[in-house]
Parts: C-alpha cells; structure tokens; sequence
C-alpha cells in the first residue's frame, strides 16, 4: 500500500453513536470512491463487522472503568491499484486475549473452502449470545477478505491489552 | 392476528408480515449493533404465527447488507418456520447479478435450513 489513499481514519474515544456515523460516513466515501459494486459491498461489510466488533471490546473496557479516552482508531485505506486496507486498534481485557487469539489462529488456518463449512456450522450450532455473532465475525471477516488475518497483542497495564488488526481487501 | 410491520431505517430492514396472506417481506440493510433486541419482536410475532397460520407462506428476502449477528437471527426466523411445515413455506432469496458474497449467504443458509429457499437473481 503505498501513495495510497487515505479513505477515511479516526482515533478516539467510541461510543455507538459514533461508530454508527463512522460507518454512515464510510458508506458515503465508499459510494463516491468505488466503481465496482461487489468490491463497496465487501469493503463496508467487513468495516461494519470490524466496528461492531470494536464497539463490543469498548463496552467491556468501558464497564471496567478503564482507560475513557483515545479507545480506539481505525484507518481505511485505498491503494491506486484498488486494494483496501484496514487497520484497527482497540483495548480489551487480557483475560479475552488467550481466546481471541486462538480464533484468530484457527481461523487463519483454513483454507476459503474450509472458511464456508466452518461459517455453515458456528451458524448452524452456535447459540446466539447476547453481544450477537457468537464466533461468526472473525470467519466472517477471513472469509470475505480472502486473504489471512494479520493481528498483534500489546501489554499495555494489569488489566489490558492493546489489540490491532489488519485486514487487506484484494479489488480482483 | 396483527400484521407485523417496521419501517427500514439506515441500519435496519424493512420488515413486512402479513399474517392473513402470509405475505412476508424483508428489504434493505440489517447491520444494527444489537441485532437481538432488534429481532426479539419478531420472534415472538412468529411463534405466535406459526400456532395459528391458515395458509402457504411465502417470505421475499431481499438484503443489501447484513452483518453476522443478524444472520444469526435469521437462522432464528427460519427455525421458526421449519415447524410450519416444508411444503407451507417457500423463502425466496434476492441478490444482485454480481454479488457472490450475497449469493452465498443464501447459499450458507439454503445448505443449514430445512425450507426451500430459491435463489433469485435481480439482473442489474
């Protein structure tokens, strides 16, 4: 990703109002940016997953009385060539990382086909938690995006951990 | 009993069912940050629906987005009409010529449910 186009970054505090302006706006970029259709619809597909996602973390964070300001940043970029790239950052409690990670990895190891049948049965059998997904939004994100999940987790006090994600959205 | 109706909203769909037709309808995006709370109401509609339904019933599901946490309600909408009855429930599953990824969530959910669901191509 280089020269690339910035479409759209933000780092700051969240709460659900303003992560659902952040994805009206993004709707809004992508509609004036993005000539093919099935491309506008994966990119904001896999923005909206990532931000609810985000916003989930941020409500736990919140409930712990921790850290209120500077949460978390996003960076939606474009490349000349049409590719995307999102980047995103939040805290989340450290005991969620072991988890998370481990999703993460297992999600990273299979293959799209594998990706469709693992979709079918979180969907078919997962029970339906109240924050939503029950496991579906990493699968989900891997599956759209077609290419691996790049991820890091940094030690940030007792309690958290800063979590960041990097998702490339191939225009071919 | 009542019909079942909703405005759609920039984050929520349009939601349309009639219980004398069986006329149902789902239309535009379903991206809400709790997607339970938003499909609890209809939830309740159905099971009520489905005791004291008088005949075929056919649901158009016509989705610009949706993100994960509906598809799980979804699944929950169709559990539902399983226990009408295979042959009393056909869905009709709408996606744009070109959008794989909206031809293979219907696929995902053709595979898991035990209603017919027809894919429908709306050519652009």
């Amino acid at each position: 990703m280089q020269s690339d186009g910035i479409v759209m970054s933000y780092k700051g505090a969240a709460t659900g109002g303003l992560i659902s302006s952040m994805v009206d706006i993004v709707q809004n970029r992508l509609a004036d940016l993005e000539p093919k259709l099935t491309v506008k619809k994966k990119v904001f597909s896999i923005l909206v997953e990532i931000l609810q996602n985000i916003y989930h973390h941020f409500e736990e964070v919140a409930m712990a009385n921790e850290k209120e300001d500077d949460v978390i940043m996003f960076v939606l970029a474009r490349s000349e060539t049409g590719n995307y790239c999102i980047n995103s950052g939040n805290y989340m409690s450290r005991a969620h990382v072991p988890a998370l990670q481990r999703r993460i990895e297992e999600t990273n190891a299979l293959s799209q086909d594998e990706l469709k049948e693992k979709y079918r049965q979180v969907l078919n059998n997962g029970n339906l938690s109240n924050k939503g997904g029950a496991g579906l939004g990493i699968i989900d994100i891997a599956r759209k995006s077609g290419n691996k999940l790049e991820y890091n987790f940094n030690h940030y006090n007792d309690n958290l951990s800063f979590f960041s994600l990097t998702v490339r959205i191939s225009a071919s | 009993m009542e019909n079942f109706y909703l405005e759609e909203t920039s984050k929520t769909p349009k939601l349309s069912f009639d219980a004398q037709t069986g006329k149902f309808l789902m239309s535009g995006r379903s991206i809400p940050e709790n997607s339970i709370e938003f499909y609890r109401p209809l939830f309740e509609w159905l099971d009520e629906y489905v005791t004291s339904y008088k005949q075929p019933t056919v649901f158009d599901i016509s989705l610009e987005y949706f993100n994960t946490s509906s598809s799980k309600c979804l699944v929950e909408v169709f559990r539902r009409l399983e226990k009408v009855g295979g042959q009393q429930v056909a869905i009709n599953w709408f996606y744009e010529e070109d959008d794989e990824d909206m031809q293979e969530s219907g696929e995902d959910f053709k595979e898991i449910i035990d209603i017919p669901i027809k894919m429908q191509v709306i050519v652009n």
